[in-house]
């Protein structure tokens, strides 16, 4: 912390283009609480040291401490931005460990709310990338939209932000007539609105000026660096989890997956718009496929909401034992570990659990697509202006939450 | 080609080093010995096309129920590979013994190694040889211990040692504060 704290730092003599610039962690355009020490020759990034931790809560030692059905409210914590899908990815690894299956309409609606929280995200990924770079119309535009689903989250489950949607073996809620409605109605408007900011900034010459070039990937320095989602695809890599690994009903919807080739800012924005035309189809496809039956398994463990609404449940000392008995019964099955990765807003959201057949996972790991994504900055930035260097923390779309834990 | 040729292949070449091999609920897991971890993770990327490095992490043992795959050391490195092109994968467990806990670096192969295994080191305690950069990254750079081992506690009863210095930092700097009062910290404690 003393050296952290150390505000004076003296420039040599003659060197007086050499600076030091501690930037963060309260910088807005740093999307958290990420700080980042530059080394510069004047404008130029000699070296560029990011600083993680600010947000650290623990979450893999709490974890262990904890059952999984509770672990369930963590996963709500990291990608703060676009939670459903964190839930979704929790749920998928743990029914994968304890071999719980899901209905096939539990399936669809997790499709769906991921698709939603993809598009909730990119969105926000967009708007502040957007605002970051000098953009100010595109932020408002975008807000719009997610606020409309915001709301459907809202009216879903009870919460915007924390949701806490899905459960062990299927989904806490049903939809209702009127969400899909509403959601039918955003359907058929968000091409229109996607191509509203098209129209604001895809041939803006500041927009190209500021992302054409900047912050270039090449496939292999990709693959090197350990990016995924969106940022990689942007650099021509065909890797997306929900083809190469199908969850949910993903391998039941048709959907394709965009691809860039030039590896820079503006090939991962051209990226994100297509792959939320692509999300906006698999909604589209949700809302008309979604078949009838329960949303939850037979066999998923004691504790999802009551099916009579108004009534409160507690988690009171029978049905935690009830759980326990239940997991107990499933030793069997349990021992072993097993990592199953899914595609979430911001690229590949990995859980490796180990399980020794008791009540809670025995090691949880999270492998958070924005951890990986800031340890590029130093690679990326390195030999780029200063400005540049906020349009590529804008196009790796990270979000702290999730790089801490 | 399958995972489990994989890991055929890697009984053959590394017959010394692999220990044991399993499978669970689909996917392949390969116990090896740490000492050529840097040739077969190499191997594994040049001659088996697995490119991509999907997650690092430490394990600690110690308190671990014997299950269908033996642990052999008290601590474990877990590397999942994956190969984009040819859709397979693998996972590699590297034991590592607690006497001297330290393994090979990986981060000449993969760049974005460098910050799983700096993660690995502060929350576990294993030293990376051959690392350009093994500091702490989520925890302060003074803090002791290493919280994912199993014998540190989840809850502590002291403060952070920091904090007292912080407090100190903060009351020489309220000078400069608008609204002095309000913000000095250690008044509402």
């Amino acid at each position: 912390m003393s050296k952290a704290m150390n505000i004076d730092i003296p420039v040599p003599a003659g060197n007086e283009d050499h600076y030091r610039i501690k930037m963060g962690p309260q910088h807005p355009a740093t999307h958290g609480v990420l700080r980042v020490d530059l080394d510069l020759q004047g404008e130029t990034i000699l070296e560029c040291v990011p600083h993680v931790g600010y947000l650290h809560r623990g979450f893999e030692k709490l974890a262990e401490h904890r059952s999984y059905v509770q672990n369930l409210v963590l996963t709500d914590r990291l990608d703060y931005i676009a939670a459903m899908a964190n839930n979704v990815g929790y749920c998928e690894a743990v029914e994968k460990l304890l071999g719980i299956e899901v209905p096939l309409r539990a399936k669809y609606l997790r499709t769906m709310v991921c698709e939603m929280s993809r598009i909730t995200g990119h969105l926000l990924g967009l708007a502040t990338h957007a605002l970051d770079i000098g953009a100010m119309t595109v932020f408002l535009y975008c807000f719009r939209e997610r606020e409309v689903l915001l709301e459907l989250f809202a009216e879903l489950c009870g919460a915007r932000l924390t949701p806490t949607y899905t459960r062990l073996g299927g989904v806490r809620q049903d939809v209702t007539h009127s969400i899909m409605m509403k959601l039918e109605r955003f359907v058929d408007e968000f091409p229109a609105n996607i191509e509203e900011y098209e129209t604001l900034i895809d041939t803006n010459r500041i927009w190209l000026k500021r992302t054409v070039d900047v912050g270039t990937l090449s496939a292999e320095d990709a693959v090197s660096l350990c990016i995924t989602g969106p940022s990689l695809r942007g650099s021509g890599v065909d890797y997306d989890i929900r083809k190469h690994f199908p969850y949910a009903a993903y391998d039941l919807v048709d959907f394709e997956v965009p691809l860039g080739e030039a590896g820079d800012t503006y090939a991962r924005y051209r990226c994100r718009m297509e792959e939320m035309r692509q999300s906006n189809n698999i909604l589209r496809q949700c809302i008309e496929q979604m078949p009838p039956g329960p949303i939850v398994g037979d066999d998923a463990p004691d504790l999802v909401m009551p099916v009579k609404p108004g009534r409160k449940v507690e988690v009171d000392a029978p049905a935690r034992q009830g759980l326990i008995k239940l997991i107990e019964d499933r030793e069997t099955f349990m021992e072993g570990d097993i990592y199953v990765p899914t595609e979430a807003p911001k690229g590949e959201l990995g859980f490796y659990f180990i399980s020794d057949g008791n009540g809670s996972p025995y090691r949880m790991h999270i492998r958070s697509p924005s951890f990986i994504h800031i340890g590029a900055l130093k690679t990326m930035a390195k030999g780029t202006m200063v400005a540049d260097l906020i349009a590529i923390i804008g196009t790796m779309d990270v979000v702290l939450g999730e790089c801490d834990r | 080609m399958e995972s489990t040729d994989i890991v055929e292949k890697l009984r053959k070449k590394f017959s010394d080093d692999v220990l044991d091999s399993y499978q669970h609920r689909g996917q392949n897991g390969v116990l090896i010995r740490r000492d050529h971890i840097l040739d077969v993770c190499t191997y594994l990327r040049d001659e088996c096309s697995m490119n991509h490095l999907m997650c690092l992490t430490g394990v600690d043992n110690s308190k671990r129920k014997a299950t269908a795959a033996p642990c052999y050391e008290r601590f474990e490195v877990v590397y999942q590979f994956y190969s984009i092109a040819e859709k397979y994968r693998i996972r590699l467990r590297a034991q590592v013994p607690e006497d001297d806990c330290s393994i090979e670096s990986i981060t000449s192969l993969w760049i974005g190694a460098d910050w799983l295994e700096r993660e690995c080191y502060d929350l576990m305690g294993i030293h990376f040889d051959g690392h350009p950069d093994l500091r702490r990254i989520l925890t302060p750079d003074d803090w002791e211990g290493h919280p994912l081992r199993k014998e540190y506690p989840l809850r502590g009863d002291g403060k952070w040692t920091g904090y007292e210095e912080l407090k100190a930092k903060s009351k020489e700097l309220s000078r400069f504060d608008f609204y002095q009062k309000d913000h000095e910290i250690g008044e509402h404690e």
